[in-house]
């Protein structure tokens, strides 16, 4: 999985790119955490799904995760363009009550 | 007709991709859509994930997963059977481990998710566990039948 982030009137935008799966979601992880440290003083950050060709329950701890994350800094976050397959994923456990989807 | 494989992979991350992969290529003869290609791709990826992560955990890289899969057609109908086997350490209480959100790795932002999407994903699930021995994965599913058939976007028409 890539990242490519831009930042843009104070709003992150992050493009997930690829495959989220167990076995390379470790990286996304630590790139995405990087993220929220240096854009810290972003009012929200948006999670662009429509790069994301696959995604496991793994996608699910990992966006919890990076909102528990950016929370921390007060930053909110969202979601966008997800696939059907992506959506039902998403709708299923919860994650657009803590990420909501634009 | 009738058709069946099996495979037997090492228990390491980068064979993940490879199984569901195979698994769905294995499963085009029964002409899913995507959105049934995609619930079979991420069912099996929720079942060999919890083979290497759970069942084998540290001796994963020296352990093996087996898969097996068998398809059917009738008519315009097809079934997919897959069966996900490890002989890892085997789950002590069903029940609890099946219950969504449940996990033993909540430090590892795992979701807990892995068998509610495997249930809900497909149309047949089934468990057996013995501590110690190991975990068999059964699961189903029915191409064909429970969408309409002008929605669908073929994969190989």
């Amino acid at each position: 999985m890539e990242i490519n982030a831009n930042c843009k009137n104070e709003v992150l935008y992050i493009a997930l790119v690829g495959e989220i799966d167990e076995h390379n979601a470790t990286e996304a992880r630590r790139k995405a955490d990087k993220l929220a440290d240096d854009f810290a003083r972003s009012k929200s950050a948006v999670f662009d799904l429509q790069g994301v060709s696959f995604m496991d329950s793994t996608a699910i701890g990992f966006l919890i995760g990076r909102y528990k994350k950016f929370n921390r800094y007060g930053v909110r976050t969202y979601l966008t363009n997800p696939s059907q397959s992506a959506d039902k994923i998403l709708s299923m456990s919860g994650v657009y009550n803590l990420m909501p989807r634009i | 007709m009738e058709n069946y494989m099996k495979l037997e992979l090492l228990a390491v991350g980068e064979n993940e991709a490879f199984a569901r992969s195979a698994v769905a290529v294995f499963a085009l003869s029964l002409n899913p859509s995507l959105s049934e290609l995609s619930d079979i791709k991420t069912a099996v990826s929720e079942a060999v994930t919890n083979c290497i992560v759970h069942a084998y955990g540290k001796e994963a890289g020296e352990n093996r997963i087996f898969i097996e899969c068998k398809t059917e057609k009738q008519g315009a109908v097809g079934v997919l059977h897959i069966k996900i086997t490890d002989h890892g350490c085997g789950i002590e209480d069903i029940d609890v481990a099946m219950s969504p959100f449940y996990t033993t790795l909540a430090e590892e932002e795992r979701s807990g998710m892995g068998f509610t999407i495997m249930q809900t994903f497909m149309d047949g699930f089934a468990l057996k566990s013995e501590k110690g021995k190991g975990t068999e994965v059964r699961m189903r599913k029915s191409i064909g039948v429970s969408e309409n058939e002008t929605e669908r976007e073929r994969v190989n028409a």
